[in-house]
């Protein structure tokens, strides 16, 4: 015979329930912070923004600063480095998106999406390998930009990634021209 | 392990204290008394170095710890602080540093090993998942431990194998800048890999443990791969094998001396004595010895998170090995074919160290994509299909016949034959 064992939960049973569910949010809110503490803390957050004069930078020359611990290039292009970047057809690029912080994140990799508004000759970019971080020449690889040494990434004269491993273009920061001269970059 | 020993306690101290704590029976039955395969050949000897090399490195590690200062402002001059000021500094560092390479050498053997006479067949599966585990273990601490003295190849390294992680889909950035934390690596990521580098070697000691426990509760395998069948096969640890190990260890420390004495810095990189600059990066990188095969195939693929899964997939295709093989013979000794394959496979894991080593460019590169294709053909379809193709030989009937029919037949008498009734 088939006998009908459901009993109505007792308080106990609810009790149970209650004491371990306490206790797994207990346990969870007391491990957070050993998690937490692994963020980046409040002095990596104060992100000071940096003023760099560029007045001495020429025409074919490049600076490196240091933006967040992390080098950023700062190129004053040559003519003829703006007409190859110009010249490269969309489609021919194996990543399409601009990476511009300044940008909509839909931005497509032109050139003018690439280069300070309005200052052709300014390229601005993070100097980290979109690969594995490493800091690219400059000036070097089959597209006369950047060449990351680590894994063999090429990159033109737009930082826009070309050949090797690399997924992405060279990230833009977030930057604007203060005065004709001076870049404030974050 | 203590179910193996015979000990009947004698004084009365040792009666009160096994009456409390079973620790003398417990030790006596792991490590006296354990009845251990009487053939085991010199490659067995690797368990008891890799034992050795661990206490070392934790000893030597301790006291450099006591002098090492883990901050990007002072690390880089308080390693040469060790090696000038401190007195023996010099030595405690060279010798931790190589020891770190003894640690792989050691343990690349014992692993080929296992891969050769099958110890990773049932029964001893778990043994063997223990062993790669404590083998993953044992390349975070070493690669925490390389980036300590924060020069070039410290700061590049940590570099390239954090970003790794921001390969990961969605959620990669995120993970980088935890491990970091902060945006690029700097001194919150030296202070938590110093933290980490001390805990890790403690956890290595607890897997290792585990991993003991686990081969002796089935038995050690042995070179024919047969089990124990009588008391015959087997003799007990100490002293058969605690001496056989120890020889092997001395042995192992001459090699371990020599490094550490007359070439101390032939296995690392001398751009690691350039203090970590993060505006440039070295014009070749390369990891330590240990990682190059793993590194040659992260470079092999064209793709960052195809890279990236290739190498993980490279250590994550040893967990699933013992079901990989179908063969049911352990020993390679009885399999004409995998004796084969396996030496290829040996090869071809040296030849991917080499081209880890070498720029990621034009030849190297497509030769390092066929090595690593062959790489996973071996685990994935050259041993399951070994194990329906092949014809093993005729397996011994027992340890003690393979053992006399070397010897040239004949049968010993007393303590040769059966030296644990002696």
């Amino acid at each position: 015979m088939a006998q009908q064992d459901t009993v109505e939960p007792t308080r106990r049973d609810f009790l149970y329930i209650a004491t371990g569910a306490v206790g797994a949010v207990g346990a969870g809110a007391l491990a957070w912070p050993f998690i937490d503490q692994m963020n980046p803390d409040a002095s990596a957050l104060a992100l000071a923004s940096i003023e760099v004069d560029v007045s001495a930078v020429e025409e074919g020359q490049s600076i490196t600063v240091k933006w967040r611990g992390k080098p950023v290039f700062i190129r004053h292009r040559t003519a003829e480095e703006i007409e190859k970047a110009k010249s490269v057809s969309l489609d021919d690029l194996p990543d399409q998106f601009a990476r511009n912080s300044n940008l909509p994140a839909d931005a497509t990799a032109t050139d003018e999406h690439r280069a300070a508004p309005e200052k052709e000759p300014w390229l601005i970019m993070v100097g980290i390998c979109t690969h594995l971080g490493c800091v690219p020449l400059g000036d070097a690889g089959d597209f006369g930009g950047w060449f990351c040494p680590c894994h063999g990434s090429h990159y033109d004269t737009a930082g826009r990634i070309r050949k090797g491993p690399a997924p992405e273009n060279l990230m833009v920061p977030p930057f604007e021209f203060v005065a004709d001269q001076t870049i404030k970059i974050g | 392990m203590a179910g193996h020993s015979n000990y009947v306690p004698q004084s009365a101290a040792a009666k009160w204290l096994e009456a409390r704590l079973p620790v003398i029976s417990l030790m006596r039955g792991s490590f006296v008394d354990f009845p251990t395969p009487k053939n085991l050949n010199y490659w067995w000897t690797f368990g008891g170095i890799l034992f050795f090399v661990l206490v070392a490195q934790i000893l030597t590690g301790v006291v450099l710890a006591m002098h090492y200062t883990a901050s990007t402002a002072a690390g880089f001059d308080s390693v040469e602080h060790i090696m000038r000021n401190v007195n023996f500094g010099w030595l405690l560092r060279y010798l931790h540093a190589n020891g770190a390479s003894m640690f792989f050498i050691a343990v690349y053997i014992h692993m080929f090993r296992g891969m050769y006479y099958g110890s990773y067949k049932a029964p001893r599966e778990i043994s063997w998942i223990l062993g790669v585990i404590i083998f993953l273990i044992m390349m975070a601490t070493a690669f925490m431990g390389y980036v300590l003295p924060w020069g070039q190849m410290s700061f590049w390294g940590a570099t390239v194998i954090t970003n790794l992680f921001s390969a990961i889909p969605l959620v990669g950035e995120e993970i980088r800048t935890f491990l970091w934390g902060g945006f690029s690596v700097d001194n919150p990521t030296l202070k938590r890999f110093f933290s980490l580098h001390y805990l890790l070697p403690f956890m290595i000691f607890g897997v290792a443990l585990l991993h003991v426990w686990a081969f002796h509760t089935t038995g050690n395998n042995n070179p024919t791969g047969v089990q124990p069948k009588s008391k015959q096969d087997t003799v007990p640890f100490h002293p058969y094998y605690t001496v056989k190990d120890l020889f092997a260890i001395i042995v192992f420390m001459i090699l371990f001396a020599w490094f550490a004495f007359y070439v101390p810095n032939y296995m690392g990189h001398p751009d690691n004595y350039i203090e970590a600059n993060p505006l440039v990066t070295p014009a070749h990188i390369v990891p330590e010895w240990y990682f190059l095969p793993f590194y040659a195939i992260l470079r092999a693929i064209p793709d960052k998170l195809g890279g990236v899964v290739a190498m993980f997939g490279s250590i994550a295709v040893l967990f699933v090995l013992p079901w990989l093989d179908t063969s049911k013979v352990r020993s390679g000794t009885f399999r004409p074919l995998f004796k084969q394959f396996f030496w290829i496979f040996g090869a071809v894991c040296v030849g991917l160290g080499y081209l880890g080593a070498q720029p990621a460019e034009g030849i190297y590169v497509i030769l390092a994509r066929i090595l690593t294709a062959y790489y996973f053909a071996h685990f994935l379809i050259i041993l399951p299909l070994l194990g329906f193709l092949e014809k093993p030989k005729p397996l011994p009937a027992s340890i003690s016949e393979a053992v006399l029919a070397k010897s040239g037949g004949g049968q010993p008498a007393g303590a040769v034959a059966a030296p644990d009734t002696k």
